[in-house]
């Protein structure tokens, strides 16, 4: 039976690459297992799932006969850029065609005088900034994987970075996106200009996760580079008084660049690797930089210093040149690598809280940190919030990557119940589809299909991501009810790799 | 100072069983935007949904009910010496924060501090079915389902009923300065942009009467060097200026009479239109009003459209005019057909502000 179903796949995978390769370079229709491997999961690779094909289109046409024949046959399409995502968003689907943006990769205008840029989806983040450079511009959010990731990942999921609080997030720095709707129609959203009339359908789409439609072009917003920026780091005693020292910078009227905490963890795995000079003894560690005019940063790296060691700050050291600002970042830039060294495995959170909640919830996960036997560290874009817990685990004892799921989606669920959220800037995707109905009630998700159904009735993009079906509601629901504490329920998920 | 979001389910309700459309009302200060509709349709007024519900200034997150005046949140914010950053225009004093989301509507700092759209984080809304959903968050961050709050921005309330609205907010910059420039539109426009493209502390750029109008907006010793390296004569008065600005009562706007205001939202460094009449640049040069001749007669509105799409972007009839036609940029038939869909999808009974849009919405 199950030999017969294989055959019967095998022969439906070869009729559609032969289709496909009638108007794509049949170089570009991935149809063997071999090739096929490395699109089985994204940036987050405990979960995967090998695809029936891979397409690699390089004109919009190519990729509008995709879509159109895939719509006529219901085969799901899951769009991907460079799968550096964190949320098993571009996880294939068994029965469906990866559409992988990946030769949409040229700047196609960068306009200095008007400050924007015409991209198309598979460009890098950071090759739009690099290329901008020229005109004393860049593009604004900088996730951390802005080597790698590309514009059109970005839209789909409304990547942040770390200086969301003063320039936004995605959704801040578009002006619009050629769209292909699921029937390969085309449609453009938004214009030149800063807004269009009618409902914003530009912020719709922004963050939707490849569920309404594949962008083929955006139009990005590029800002003028700050003359200087400056960091001064300090070490505090308390976590408490750290999270203060954030409120008062804010409260000075000082919107900083970036605004960085780690705790104690984070601070002495990221010293062992960077060797950035933090102080390892200390509780918390803020980054607070700077960034404007020679004059504004000079006044305000005067006002911040003061005001950390006024609160009592056990270190303070500012940056005086860009070697000694790149070495302060360095640590906190490569907090994940340096978790990395101390643990064989660790899973990237991603919650949203308000910062007057932070102690509280960095003390109720340390409570639970000693429940579950997992450590954490943590490191906090604390400027908006976003706290990402790095749980440490080892994937090779059986039963703890079920346990730090778990850990994982506690974690999650405590950002909701201080009235924060589940997601701050990697998306739901296929990993935090559990955890949607903790922030959303049922009628609020069924707005959110009727919406789907706008674009997608048949829904055959990116199923099974972002948005559960309230049946999925309805069983996760009643496995939280007969729930044994550590039983793993995170196993259940669909999609979840066995790496042996 | 009272939430009365059960009544307005009830009163949703009962029209939906009645198959009533509703006309929203909250301060009543733009009811000249949009379509003019039927007459005789049933007002759903929030102007009693009002009032702060939580404000935390160093989280820098204010949520309000819909109704609440926009003259009530600025004294609240500017207690703690805090702003609403998209300088919302309000028409006659009543204006709510409902009714600037539902409009899309922000002042001349827009270009750098962002619109009402931008700084919205979450919103609590009634859609056609009488449910009050909540959408987005209190946090500045928040990614989970679609972005069904800045959705609403520009829907004139045609996809449901705002109730609440949370946002984020911004420090008042500690000084400000306005510098004025002589010369003609295209000059204006060139300088407009070559000056936002420098890393300065810019914050409103306008062009009206022969005379550019740069504000600088930030840490007192960035906004004196940067007055010192442009130059320009420094403007007295500058904040009533910006304000008039805003609030559409320069002699631009309160001398237009019966003169149709078109507004058109085009690429900051597009060309002026070869079109006779009085202009307004605002927004560094991506919003430009239009007040066409009286004696040349109406303007056709197919031209108008013809010439912002060359800009790169679209023009909407403002105020005056015929409002019983279209006012708002025409949209492909595709795009008209993916937005009744998603009206459908919001009030699938049509309820909300029906023809206030488009005819066909």
């Amino acid at each position: 039976m199950i030999q017969a179903e294989t055959a019967n796949r095998k022969r439906n995978r070869q009729a559609l690459a032969d289709r496909f390769r009638t108007f794509i370079d049949p170089e570009y229709v991935i149809s063997d297992d071999e090739t096929l491997k490395p699109y089985e999961c994204d940036g987050l690779s405990v979960y995967c799932e090998m695809p029936m094909l891979v397409v690699l289109p390089e004109t919009v046409e190519q990729v509008q006969k995709v879509l159109q024949i895939c719509h006529a046959e219901g085969i799901p399409v899951v769009a991907r850029g460079a799968g550096t995502g964190l949320c098993a968003g571009a996880m294939p689907h068994p029965e469906g065609v990866v559409l992988s943006l990946a030769k949409f990769n040229r700047i196609l205008e960068i306009d200095p005088l008007a400050r924007a840029a015409r991209v198309q989806p598979g460009v890098r983040n950071l090759a739009i900034s690099e290329a901008a450079n020229a005109h004393g511009l860049y593009y604004g959010p900088d996730p951390s994987s802005q080597i790698a990731c590309t514009i059109g990942g970005n839209v789909a999921e409304n990547s942040g970075g770390v200086h969301c609080l003063k320039y936004g997030l995605t959704v801040h720095n578009l002006l619009g996106v050629e769209l292909l709707t699921v029937e390969g129609e085309r449609l453009s959203i938004g214009s030149e200009g800063l807004d269009s009339c009618g409902a914003d359908l530009l912020a719709l789409l922004t963050g939707s996760e490849g569920l309404l439609g594949i962008v083929t072009e955006i139009r990005v917003k590029l800002l003028p580079k700050p003359e200087v920026a400056q960091v001064v780091m300090a070490g505090f005693d308390s976590v408490q008084t750290a999270g203060d020292a954030v409120g008062s910078i804010i409260a000075e009227g000082i919107i900083p660049g970036g605004l960085e905490m780690m705790d104690s963890h984070a601070i002495v795995a990221a010293e062992a690797y960077a060797k950035a000079g933090y102080p390892v003894e200390a509780q918390a560690l803020l980054l607070c930089e700077v960034d404007g005019t020679e004059e504004e940063v000079h006044e305000h790296i005067e006002a911040v210093e003061a005001l950390f060691r006024r609160l009592g700050a056990s270190s303070v050291r500012t940056s005086h040149s860009e070697e000694e600002r790149a070495r302060l970042w360095k640590g906190r830039k490569s907090a994940f690598p340096a978790v990395g060294r101390i643990s064989p495995d660790y899973y990237c959170m991603d919650g949203t809280i308000p910062r007057s909640q932070l102690a509280h919830v960095l003390t109720e996960m340390e409570r639970m940190s000693q429940a579950y036997g997992l450590r954490v560290a943590n490191v906090f874009h604390a400027g908006d919030g976003n706290l990402h817990p790095l749980i440490l685990f080892d994937a090779n004892v059986p039963g703890e990557l079920e346990r730090t799921e778990e850990f994982g989606a506690r974690i999650l669920e405590l950002c909701v119940e201080v009235g924060g959220c589940i997601t701050g800037e990697h998306g739901v995707g296929v990993e935090k589809i559990r955890q949607m109905p903790k922030q959303f009630n049922d009628q609020e998700l069924a707005q959110f299909h009727r919406i789907k159904a706008v674009f997608d009735p048949e829904a055959t993009l990116n199923p099974g991501k972002g948005v559960p079906t309230l049946r999925q509601c309805q069983e996760y629901r009643s496995l939280d009810l007969n729930i044994e504490p550590n039983a793993g329920a995170a196993a259940q998920h669909s999609g979840r790799c066995n790496h042996e | 100072m009272s939430d009365i979001s059960s009544q307005l389910q009830e009163q949703i309700l009962t029209a939906a069983t009645e198959k009533r459309p509703l006309q929203i009302v909250g301060g009543g200060s733009k009811t000249f935007i949009g379509r003019q509709v039927e007459p005789g349709q049933e007002i759903l007024s929030l102007d009693s949904h009002s009032g702060i519900v939580s404000y935390h200034p160093v989280e820098l997150v204010l949520t309000a009910r819909a109704g609440t005046q926009l003259i009530e949140l600025e004294a609240a914010l500017a207690e703690h010496n805090q702003m609403l950053s998209f300088e919302p225009p309000k028409f006659g004093g009543t204006s709510t924060l409902g009714g600037t989301l539902a409009c899309n509507l922000s002042g001349p700092g827009r270009p750098w501090w962002g619109s009402v759209r931008d700084q919205v984080l979450g919103i609590k809304m009634i859609n056609g079915l009488g449910e009050h959903l909540r959408f987005g968050g209190q946090v500045m961050k928040n990614v989970a389902g679609y972005d069904v709050s800045r959705l609403q921005a520009g829907a004139l309330g045609t996809l449901g009923v705002i109730t609440e609205i949370s946002l984020k907010v911004l420090p008042k910059p500690s000084d400000s300065r306005t510098l004025v420039f002589e010369c003609d539109a295209d000059e204006a426009l060139s300088m407009m942009n070559r000056r936002a493209a420098e890393p300065k502390p810019l914050s409103a750029a306008c062009w009206l009467d022969g005379k550019l109008y740069l504000r600088l907006s930030g840490a007192h010793s960035a906004v004196a060097a940067t007055a010192g390296y442009w130059d320009g004569e420094p403007l007295e008065y500058a904040d009533d200026f910006w304000q008039q600005l805003r609030d559409h009562q320069l002699p631009f706007f309160t001398t237009a009479g019966e003169q149709p205001l078109w507004r058109f939202s085009v690429n900051p460094t597009a060309r002026m239109p070869k079109l006779d009449g009085h202009w307004l640049i605002d927004w560094g040069g991506a919003q430009r009003w239009y007040l066409g001749r009286a004696e040349q007669g109406q303007v056709d509105k197919a031209e108008m459209e013809r010439l912002a799409a060359t800009a790169g972007g679209q023009v909407s009839l403002f105020r005056g005019g015929d409002r019983t036609a279209e006012v708002m940029h025409s949209q492909p038939e595709a795009m008209q057909r993916l937005q009744q869909r998603l009206k459908q999808a919001f009030d699938p009974d049509g309820l909300f502000n029906r023809g206030r849009l488009y005819s066909w919405m």
